[in-house]
This record gives C-alpha cells, sequence and structure tokens, in this order.
C-alpha cells in the first residue's frame, strides 16, 4: 500500500513480523501437505491387497512320515516342514545347553515336538540351505547346510557354524487339526 | 443424500472448473434407434459424501449369485473382496467355499479341483468367451465387474450428465435399473427378431437378455419383499459397488483434501498479498 | 529487502561458497527464479499458466513413474493390471486418478499458455524460438497423451489406436508399409502396446528437456508483459522471488482445488465410458472420439470429405483422406509459423483494437471445432466443421497477415512503469 512508507516505524516492524509469521506457517503448511502427498506414492509400493490375500498356506501333514521333510512355499519363501525323528529331537533337547551364536530352546521353535516348521532361508544372505531331501549334506551338526558360506545349522534349525548371525526363521503358524497346519 | 445447497455449490465449482472443457466435451449419441432415457434414481452412493447402502448391496449379491450369474461373470471381483459390502470373512468363507475351482498342477503334475477361497474370483458361468457366444446365440453377455462405469453415457451429453451426476458416473446406475426394469411389450409394428426381447431402454429396442427379473424370483434373507424394482435397485447398487469400490474412500479422503488445499491456497493468498503490498 | 539480505546470508555459507566455487549453482537459480530475475512488474494472472503446466508436468512423471510399476505391457493383461491398480494396489485409484485427470488439467494449463501468448503477442521478435520450442512440447505432449491413452486396452484405447494409425496410411506410395510398421503386426496388437508403452515413458522426459530449453529460451530476453512494451529498466522489473514466486504458488493452489475436485468427486468425468470395457478387436464402438484434448484437431481431419472446398483445389494432386492428415497436422504447426504470419509490430492486443475481436473470434472458433469433434459427423455439424475449418486457416493465414498491415495500433505506453501509473485500460 502507498501508506506503507509514511507508517511509524514500530508498524513496519509490526508488518514485518506478521508477514515473518505468515511466511513461516504458509511454509509450514506446504511442506506438510507435499509429505502428506508423497505418502501414497510410497505406500503404493507395499504388498498390494491381493498379494496379502495370498499372505496364508494350509499344508496337510499326514502324508509326511517320520524323518522325512518337506518344502512348501508361503508368501513366495520356502518353508520347511520336519517330521523330525525320536533321536533329532533328544539332540536338539541335548544341545540346549550348548555355546549357540544365538541362543534358543528347541522348546520355543516348535510347537510340537515332532513337527520343526521354519523358513528356509540362511539368515546370512537369502539362501536355501540343503538337507531337506535324503542324500543332501545336512552340516556337522545334522540338520541343515548353506551352500553358499558354509553355514551349518543344527536338528532345531539353529545356527552353530558358519556366518549366519541367526537361527532360521520361526513363522508364525496354527494347527487347525493334528494333521493341518496353516502358516501365515 | 445430497442437500439442495451442497448440489447449488457442487455445479458452481464444477461450472468455475473448466469452461472450456465444459463446453468441449459431449458424449456420443446413441447408435441406431434413439432410446429412451434413464430415469434419474436417488442413489445412496450419490453426492459428495455418498456411501453405499450394504444391505441393499448384499441382497444385490444375493440377485446377481441366483439370477445373473447364470450367464454374467464377474471376474474381477474375489469373495474376499465382499467384505466390503459388510459380509464377515467367515461369510466371504462360506460363500467362496460354495464353488469349486480348478488348481494345479500338483506334484505329480495333474489339475485338481479345490474349493474357492475368499483370494479367488467368482466363478465364471462359461469356460472362456467362445464358450459363451456358443451357449447364447453368438454373443457373449457381457462380464459386468465394470458394467456401471461402461454404461455411464446412456446417450445424454456429457455436460447434462455431469450436472445432474457430479460423481460422473453414477448415470450407469440409472442405466442398469432402468434395462433390468424395461421390459414390456413392443410396440405396434415393432418387429421383433427371433431370440430377442423388446426393452425401450437399450439401444435399438432389441436386447438379446431375455427379462431376467421375476416377483419374488429370489427370497432375502432380511424379509424385504423381492418386488422386480426392489431387486433390479439392490442388484445395481451391487454392481455399482462392484465397479467402483473406492468410491467411499475416495469421497472421504477428497472432502480433505480439498479442505486442506483451501487453508494452504488462503494462506498462500494472504501471503501474496502481503508481499506485493509495496509494490505500485 | 529482506529477501536479498538473507539470500547474500545464505551464500556467506561455508558450504554454500565451496559448492558454489567449483559449480555456481546457487546463483544460478538465483538468476533463474530467484531475486536475481528481474520480472516486468506488471505480469497478470494469465502468466501463471506456465508455472502451472509445469506442475502438471511434474504429476504426470511422478504418478506415471509409479503407475509404470504395477502396469503388464500386454494385450492379456494390461486391462486387469490397470483394474489391479483400481482395486488392489495401495491408494491406487488416486494415483491412478491423478494420472488419468492430469492429463486434462495439464492440457488446460498449456492451451490456456498458448492462447495467452496469442492475445498478448509473447511470440514476437525477440520471442520467436521460446515459442517454436512451445509447438514442439505441445506436439510432444500430443504424442504422448495419445500413446497413453491406448496403455489401459479399453476399447476406446484399441479403436483410437487404430484409426490415428490408420492417418499415416494416407501417406502415397508408401503409407501401407509405414502403418505396417507403426503396428509390427497386421492390426494394432501386442507389439503396437509394447512400443507404445515405451515411447510414452520416454516422450515426457523429451517434454521435460524442451521445457528446459524452452525456459532458456525465455530467461535470454525475460517475459513478455501485459503491455507488450520491452523492459526499459530496473524500474519496470520487480525480482522474481519473492513476488512471483508467491504469484506462482497461490496460482498453483488455485489450479490444485479445482483439479483435486476432479480427481475426488469426478474422476471419469473427461473420460470415456466405452474405455471401460476391454478391448474387443472385432467390435468397433458406434461412436469413436479421441480425448476432448484432440477433439479440434479431429474435427479439422474429419472436415475433409471429397466436396469439402478447401479441398477442391488439391484434389488433383491427393485424396482427401491425405489432404485432411495434412491439414490436421498442418493446423498446429502453422502455429509455429505465426511469428511471421502476424505482421504487426504492436505485441499486445490490448493496443490493436480490431485484432482484439478477431483474437477472441477464433478462441470461440476453436471451441466449435471441439464441439464438432465431439459429434457424430452428420447433420449441422458436418456444415460447422467445415465452417469453422475454413475460419482456422484464413485466421492464421489471411487475417494475421493482413491485419498487421491495415490496423491502426492505438498509442503505446512509454514504458511499463508510465502504464502501470496511467492504465491503458
Amino acid at each position: 500500500m502507498s501508506d506503507t512508507a509514511s507508517t511509524p516505524p514500530t508498524a513496519e516492524i509490526d508488518a514485518q513480523t506478521r508477514r515473518d509469521f505468515l511466511l513461516v506457517s504458509t511454509a509450514t503448511v506446504g511442506a506438510v501437505g507435499t509429505a502428506l502427498t508423497l505418502w501414497p506414492f510410497v505406500n503404493s509400493l507395499n504388498p498390494a491387497a491381493d498379494t496379502l490375500a495370498l499372505a496364508t498356506t494350509e499344508v496337510n501333514l499326514e502324508p509326511i512320515k517320520d524323518g522325512q521333510s518337506i518344502t512348501v512355499v508361503w508368501q513366495g519363501k520356502p518353508v520347511f516342514i520336519r517330521n523330525r525323528t525320536a533321536a533329532e529331537i533328544e539332540q536338539a533337547k541335548k544341545d540346549d545347553a550348548a555355546a549357540l551364536p544365538d541362543p534358543a530352546k528347541d522348546a520355543d521353535r516348535v510347537q510340537k515336538d515332532d513337527w520343526l516348521i521354519m523358513v528356509g532361508v540362511c539368515t546370512h544372505l537369502g539362501c536355501i540351505p540343503l538337507g531337506q531331501k535324503e542324500g543332501e549334506p545336512k552340516g556337522d551338526f545334522g540338520g541343515w547346510f548353506c551352500p553358499c558360506h558354509g553355514s551349518h545349522y543344527d536338528t532345531s534349525g539353529r545356527i552353530r557354524k558358519g556366518p549366519a548371525p541367526q537361527n532360521l526363521l520361526v513363522p508364525n503358524y496354527t494347527f487347525a487339526s493334528d494333521t493341518q497346519v496353516v502358516i501365515g | 443424500m445430497m442437500k439442495p445447497t451442497i448440489k447449488t455449490a457442487f455445479a458452481a465449482v464444477l461450472t468455475a472448473g473448466a469452461v472450456a472443457a465444459l463446453s468441449l466435451t459431449s458424449a456420443p449419441a446413441q447408435a441406431a434407434g434413439a432410446a429412451h432415457k434413464p430415469a434419474v434414481q436417488d442413489w445412496t452412493f450419490k453426492g459428495l459424501f455418498g456411501t453405499y447402502d450394504r444391505a441393499s448391496a448384499q441382497r444385490g449379491y444375493k440377485v446377481y449369485k441366483e439370477v445373473c450369474s447364470a450367464c454374467h461373470s464377474m471376474n474381477l471381483i474375489k469373495f474376499r473382496n465382499l467384505q466390503d459390502i459388510g459380509f464377515s470373512e467367515a461369510q466371504t468363507k462360506a460363500l467362496a467355499a460354495e464353488y469349486e475351482i480348478q488348481d494345479g498342477p500338483n506334484d505329480d503334475g495333474d489339475m485338481f479341483a479345490r474349493k474357492r477361497t475368499p483370494s479367488d474370483p467368482l466363478p465364471s458361468p462359461f469356460a472362456n468367451d467362445k464358450a459363451a457366444a456358443a451357449a447364447n446365440n453368438g454373443k457373449a453377455p457381457p462380464d459386468l465387474s465394470l458394467i456401471t462405469k461402461a454404461r455411464a453415457q446412456g446417450g445424454d451429453s456429457v455436460i447434462k450428465v455431469s450436472m445432474k451426476h457430479p460423481d460422473g458416473f453414477t448415470i450407469g446406475a440409472d442405466y442398469v435399473y432402468a434395462l433390468l426394469t424395461g421390459y414390456g411389450e413392443p410396440p405396434a409394428g415393432f418387429e421383433l427378431p427371433d431370440g430377442g426381447s423388446y426393452n425401450k431402454y437399450f439401444p435399438g429396442g432389441v436386447i438379446a437378455m431375455a427379462n431376467p427379473l421375476v416377483e419374488d424370483g429370489v427370497e432375502f434373507s432380511d424379509g424385504t419383499k423381492a418386488t422386480v424394482a426392489q431387486q433390479a435397485h439392490d442388484v445395481t447398487t451391487f454392481l455399482a459397488w462392484a465397479a467402483e469400490p473406492e468410491l467411499e474412500e475416495r469421497k472421504r479422503l477428497g472432502i480433505k483434501v480439498m479442505l486442506f488445499l483451501l487453508v494452504l491456497t488462503g494462506m498462500l493468498f494472504a501471503l501474496k498479498r502481503k508481499i506485493w503490498s509495496d509494490v505500485h | 529487502m529482506s529477501e536479498q539480505q538473507s539470500t547474500s546470508k545464505f551464500m556467506q555459507n561455508g558450504v554454500v561458497k565451496w559448492i558454489e566455487h567449483r559449480m555456481p549453482i546457487f546463483s544460478f537459480i538465483d538468476h533463474s527464479v530467484g531475486s536475481g530475475y528481474p520480472a516486468p512488474k506488471n505480469l497478470s494472472y494469465w502468466w501463471n499458466f506456465g508455472s502451472l503446466a509445469g506442475l502438471a508436468l511434474i504429476i504426470m512423471i511422478v504418478s506415471g513413474i509409479v503407475l509404470a510399476m504395477h502396469y503388464t505391457p500386454h494385450t492379456t493383461l494390461a486391462f486387469n493390471s490397470v483394474e489391479r491398480v483400481m482395486r488392489d494396489v495401495n491408494g491406487g485409484w488416486l494415483i491412478r486418478y491423478l494420472h488419468m485427470n492430469g492429463a486434462s488439467f495439464f492440457f488446460i494449463a498449456v492451451y490456456i499458455h498458448i492462447f495467452r501468448g496469442l492475445y498478448f503477442g509473447s511470440y514476437k521478435n525477440p520471442r520467436e524460438l521460446l515459442w517454436i520450442i512451445g509447438v514442439l512440447i505441445l506436439l510432444a505432449m500430443m504424442a504422448t497423451a495419445f500413446m497413453g491413452y491406448v496403455l489401459p486396452w479399453g476399447q476406446m484405447s484399441y479403436w483410437g489406436a487404430t484409426v490415428i494409425t490408420n492417418l499415416f496410411s494416407a501417406i502415397p506410395v508408401v503409407g501401407d508399409s509405414i502403418v505396417t510398421l507403426l503396428w509390427g503386426g497386421f492390426v494394432v496388437d501386442n507389439p503396437t502396446l509394447n512400443r507404445f508403452f515405451s515411447l510414452h515413458y520416454l516422450l515426457p522426459f523429451v517434454i521435460l528437456g524442451l521445457v528446459v530449453v524452452h525456459i532458456w529460451a525465455l530467461h535470454t530476453f525475460g517475459s513478455n508483459n501485459p503491455t507488450g512494451v520491452d523492459v526499459k529498466g530496473p524500474q519496470d522489473t520487480i525480482p522474481f522471488h519473492p513476488y512471483f514466486t508467491i504469484k506462482d504458488l497461490f496460482g498453483m493452489g488455485v489450479f490444485l482445488l479445482i483439479f483435486s475436485f476432479f480427481v475426488f468427486f469426478a474422476p471419469n468425468y473427461f473420460g470415456e465410458a466405452d474405455n471401460y470395457i476391454p478391448a474387443n478387436a472385432l467390435a468397433t464402438p458406434p461412436h469413436i472420439v479421441p480425448e476432448w484434448y484432440f477433439l479440434p484437431s479431429y474435427a479439422i481431419l474429419r472436415a475433409f470429405t471429397n466436396d469439402f472446398i478447401l479441398y477442391w483445389p488439391v484434389s488433383w494432386l491427393m485424396t482427401a483422406k491425405l489432404a485432411g492428415v495434412i491439414a490436421m497436422f498442418g493446423s498446429i504447426i502453422l502455429l509455429a509459423l505465426v511469428p511471421w504470419l502476424d505482421t504487426s509490430k504492436v505485441r499486445s492486443a490490448r493496443f490493436r483494437p480490431i485484432y482484439k475481436w478477431f483474437f477472441w473470434i477464433f478462441v470461440l472458433d476453436w471451441i466449435v471445432l471441439g464441439m464438432v469433434g465431439a459429434h457424430p459427423p452428420e447433420g449441422i455439424w458436418v456444415l460447422l466443421g467445415q465452417i469453422s475449418t475454413i475460419y482456422y486457416f484464413a485466421h492464421l493465414l489471411v487475417i494475421l497477415p493482413i491485419l498487421g498491415v491495415i490496423e491502426r495500433p492505438k498509442a503505446l505506453p512509454e514504458s511499463i512503469s508510465a502504464s502501470v501509473t496511467q492504465p491503458a485500460e
């Protein structure tokens, strides 16, 4: 306005402060708006509804005999399901007391002693360990062996030797019945 | 439901919005034989705050399932989507399990049939388009997943349609409703070809689909009387939901975004006035 | 001024100085859109549409990159992959509707920007090159929009692609070979969809490059202004920042408000219902219309029938179809020649009493062409299309050159600041 020049200095400083306040608050609102706008674009990269809908897998355990393993797919990843022998269970419980890089009790890793269910992805860099099929190397501890960088897992899927930092991951699962398990 | 004031405001925004576009955009006229214009219905999903009537949509699913699905697929709809219109997860599981789907191959390399799960689509009545056409005098019944969007123009100009229906596509719902209730005797002298039915809302007047809805053709579990009009209304609500399942979320977010932008633009205007106050 | 002080304070910062010494990016920004770029003080709100078009381009590129992550360019999967975006991808419907409506709003901003240039003579010496680059941007936008519209693989996508690619069959001798080459087959099919997707992703970055060149050319002589009178000195200008940054931002707020209304409450307003029917190579929709921003061009194309008067002079040389194709592309390319077709020395229509009227008739003519393009070529629309096509070319080729010679412009103000103190109107 043309009268700005003739107003006293205090009023001018006042106007200046008001303007700075408006500037800062507008910039803040604008910045918040921009950030909120970016969120849907980022969030769209998360798994979509159809992907999430396939996030559980049901498995029938009936055909798996004592000492056999199967691999099922859950969320695109291999899941090892092993019907453990009595000797393996005994070994796993005994090793609770051994020096473990990632200490965990066997009892905490299974819901039923017979059934060991875990994600078959090496916790080192994501390879699939061997030991599911007859004749495959099972490593120094009779469990699984990752050929990529030589990680050895025991009969409870715990890391015992090699570069992997953690035990094989146990997914969430529930027994729908004695022979039916739902993973995820 | 929209109050008149909101409607007026709506129209005002529209007019201010894109004067050029308004005068440019104009819909195609219907092809052969000017069809009757569908009457405007009072859908709950119209307007700024519109939502789908859950009970109506659930009844509509029943109409689709027991009547329409004999010929029409809805390939884009999964059973899990039905949770949107108020079915529980257990209910969608049970609804899905009524049908089988071919899956496989299993470890032996064989295809096998299994019960559908909520992540499976609604079943198709025909194996493929050719089979659908062969069973229906050479013309495959259209998939209904997007039908209210795909029939949105109904022979009216976009300008007029948009003034009446700011959402753009409720006109499609009006058309579907009109079509389902529009069967009748052809006017005198109208020659009806073999296998065709007369429907004054269908372009040309002759539709291959026989009148699908009859009085009490379905039984609603909530005790609603299944008149033809009621069935048509409910199934149209269901189809409108199927075509635009995002509608409620879209409108809710839209209100917030518009309010935010109103505040921000107001602040920007004030700041602009302040900054420009010393220019002359 | 406080901004200038804070800018110089900013320039004293150690890190800033280190970078500035090696790559003077901060002074570059300052001279491009900062306080170091003087802009005419009398720019009106019509000058907002350049930055609005820039905003639209950014919205299109950002939403487009995300959409491409979810889209499958295959004839059997494309339609369903778009519907998956609409139904299953988190917020996918929002991103798609932003992209769909963003295209329309990009064209709205650009068309107003172009008409602003035509009214105020922004294309005249020394801004001819700036204008020509702008026409190239328009052409690139049209190509991008056309190919993008094909991607959802609905009925309108498919038949639009068929009709537009068939335009090239009008070219004598090699026409059919060119069309086959464009298709990569015998009809519009999967190879066509794949190459359109590739080009639709590429072209926006070409547009972005052209925009940089456009702004470079703009900054050489600075903006034109409502009086069309050259900037005579510092009294005629104000720093771009903060005056025009805030004005542009305010304009963007208004633009986004209107844009959001359509995205959230009328997302299919600009679209065609038929595009929600999957493409069917054996059934053409009863009436094929392009998106609204192509309607004027489409009307010019269709105006050329065998009995059209503009066709007679060339009827011994080519088919009406070819004439129509040439006229359609010519109607855009001719815009690039406007700096020379307009013979008037006066830039702004404010001081051209006759041109002002012809400008608005031209705008009206363009809108009529758009309406003609939207209607089936029957009855009155045929005649209206031919008349408005004739007028379109007459305006550019006859009225503009003659008017510059016979019109007596009003007296121009001494300078911008003189016009501000004593408004011309």
